[in-house]
């Protein structure tokens, strides 16, 4: 049996990576969970300058998941490359680098400089919903994310995974557009925006208003719409949202993604990867799969 | 890889005041604990998931055994979910987490412990463990439910404040400061941030060496979410903006290297 998958010509060691911005660069985790049993880390946002990130409160639980507007707080690419590399570089890991920016300018600064980087996956996130500038800006509107995509594809040395927002009409058409645009993979989905409000205070919980829902109760918007992207593309699809177990993984790969990232759950299960990573197995195993590929897609 | 999220036993479980009670549960976390340290409990619905981070109350290493001492934040809350449970129960818990006081600079020296309302439960381990030249406990409550007190008495000389001035001073934990005249070289404090704040301008102003034990709602208690940040006055190592984790930098900050 088989564990490996091949996104885009990496080959990773099995099809679970952490979604970005629930993992650091994995330092905080290395303590639960052994890195080297990860397909792949994929790192927190990072910008080619320092962001601050919102005021707090940042975030709300919300029944069945929680509710975040953190505003990609990251210590600016220079920190990132000198510091998180090549700590990730110890581990037999994949390293996916996931990008922000508040222009078309910001992203291709940091996915030039991190060209000629060791690491061996971008994401480009185009869809935080908690800043203003940037981000949600470009993942709304397919035109916008084929355009961005198209750029910052002409700095890439690595292959470009576009991260793909739930707030949106058509998922469907969005990941057309940015495999248009020349994207070697898309995942999805990001958090979907919410709201709650505080009734003694009469006030919004997050200091930000609006916030990033994600966690359980999100899990089967996002099945819903790894199914319709991974059947409007060729290119692989990174399947996230919700994913606590790995029943709820394994549904994301029946449903058409050919990997899964694991998030919230990161945050209240810190080793709730490995037993992701077991539970596929154990599944394959049992049901008699040879590879990954052969269980992608098969629900129809 | 030495570290996870246990269910651990819970050993007694009181109501010592309104909302407020006191959890003894047994965890070699235990062994390594610190005052001022904290852990993070999870409820046992699989609808409320983060962690909810409380301050570690008392510490017996020999038994391997921590106290919490919490108050209950509303109906349906996580708390309330906590204060439901019984004897024999078990609860997830990850900990101990964060960096404690740094209660061995008090040697020798005039202190001030302060708590303030769900702020009070740290210090008492706090007061315990401290050997200091002068000790000097001031807590503030709401009312006259002033719980933990008597425990208190043990450790040093005792001051109260309560806002309807029910017992001690009428007013907050700086006016039984000036009503008894209190001095100190050194102050360690938990409380709400009203309090902090206050606490901070006065160590600023008679340059006393002042620790304070923030709050912030937390995602994941162990540094990763970047949601319990703080405002500090230098650029912090790690985030390299002006921002510390106050689960993992903190919960304790010396006063002068954060904004609050």
């Amino acid at each position: 049996m088989d564990m490996r998958v091949n996104i885009a010509g990496v080959e990773w060691k099995n099809p679970v990576t952490v979604a970005s911005g629930t993992f650091g660069s994995g330092a905080e985790f290395a303590e639960f969970v052994d890195l080297n049993r990860l397909g792949a880390v994929t790192t927190k946002g990072v910008a080619n300058v320092p962001w601050t990130g919102n005021p707090t409160p940042r975030v709300a639980e919300t029944y069945g998941g929680m509710m975040n507007a953190v505003g990609l707080q990251n210590p600016g690419i220079d920190v990132f490359c000198e510091r998180d590399i090549p700590f990730l570089r110890q581990y037999d890991t994949k390293i996916i680098v996931n990008v922000c920016g508040k222009s078309e300018e910001d992203y291709c600064e940091v996915v030039e400089r991190l060209a000629d980087e060791d690491v061996d996956m971008l994401e480009i996130n185009i869809s935080c919903p908690n800043v203003k500038e940037g981000g949600i800006a470009f993942g709304q509107d397919p035109g916008a994310a084929e355009r961005i995509t198209k750029a910052v594809k002409k700095y890439a040395k690595q292959p470009v995974i576009m991260k793909l927002s739930p707030n949106v009409t058509s998922i469907a058409e969005m990941a057309k557009a940015v495999e248009a645009g020349g994207a070697d993979a898309v995942s999805l989905i990001n958090t979907i925006t919410g709201m709650k409000i505080d009734i003694r205070r009469k006030t919004f919980l997050l200091a930000n208003r609006t916030g990033g829902v994600s966690g359980p109760a999100i899990h089967p918007i996002a099945v819903r719409m790894v199914y319709e992207a991974a059947n409007a593309v060729k290119v692989p699809v990174i399947g996230m949202g919700g994913i606590a177990s790995s029943e709820d993984a394994i549904e994301m790969l029946l449903a058409g993604a050919s990997a899964v990232s694991v998030g919230t759950a990161n945050f209240y299960d810190p080793a709730v990867t490995m037993e992701v990573v077991d539970g596929i197995e154990d599944y394959m195993k049992e049901q008699g799969f040879g590879t990954v590929a052969e269980m992608v897609g098969i629900v129809k | 890889m030495a570290r996870k999220k246990e269910n651990v036993v819970i050993l007694s479980q009181e109501m010592i005041a309104q909302d407020i009670y006191s959890m003894w549960i047994k965890t070699d976390a235990a062994k390594e604990a610190a005052p001022g340290q904290f852990i993070s409990m999870y409820t046992n619905d699989g609808g409320r998931l983060l962690p909810r981070p409380i301050s570690i109350c008392e510490i017996n290493k020999a038994d391997s055994s921590l106290r919490v001492v919490y108050r209950v934040t509303g109906k349906n809350t996580g708390t309330e979910l906590f204060s439901r449970m019984k004897e024999g129960d078990t609860i997830p818990v990850i900990g101990p987490l964060g960096n404690g006081f740094p209660y061995k600079e008090a040697a020798g020296k005039k202190v001030f412990l302060m708590g303030g309302g769900i702020g009070v439960p740290p210090i008492l381990e706090l007061a315990k463990q401290m050997e200091c030249g002068k000790k000097q406990i001031i807590m503030g409550y709401r009312d006259a439910e002033t719980f933990l007190k008597d425990e208190f008495e043990k450790y040093g000389e005792v001051y109260i404040s309560t806002e309807d001035g029910g017992v001690g001073t009428k007013g907050n934990v700086m006016d039984a400061i000036r009503e008894n005249g209190l001095e100190a070289d050194m102050i360690f404090a938990c409380g709400p941030t009203p309090m902090l704040r206050a606490i901070k301008e006065y160590a600023g102003e008679n340059n006393i060496v002042c620790y304070l034990s923030l709050e912030e709602r937390m995602a994941c208690g162990i540094g990763a979410c970047l949601a319990c940040v703080c405002r500090t006055k230098e650029k912090d190592h790690h985030s390299n903006v002006n921002n510390k984790r106050i689960c993992k930098d903190g919960p304790v900050f010396l006063s002068t290297e954060v904004e609050i």
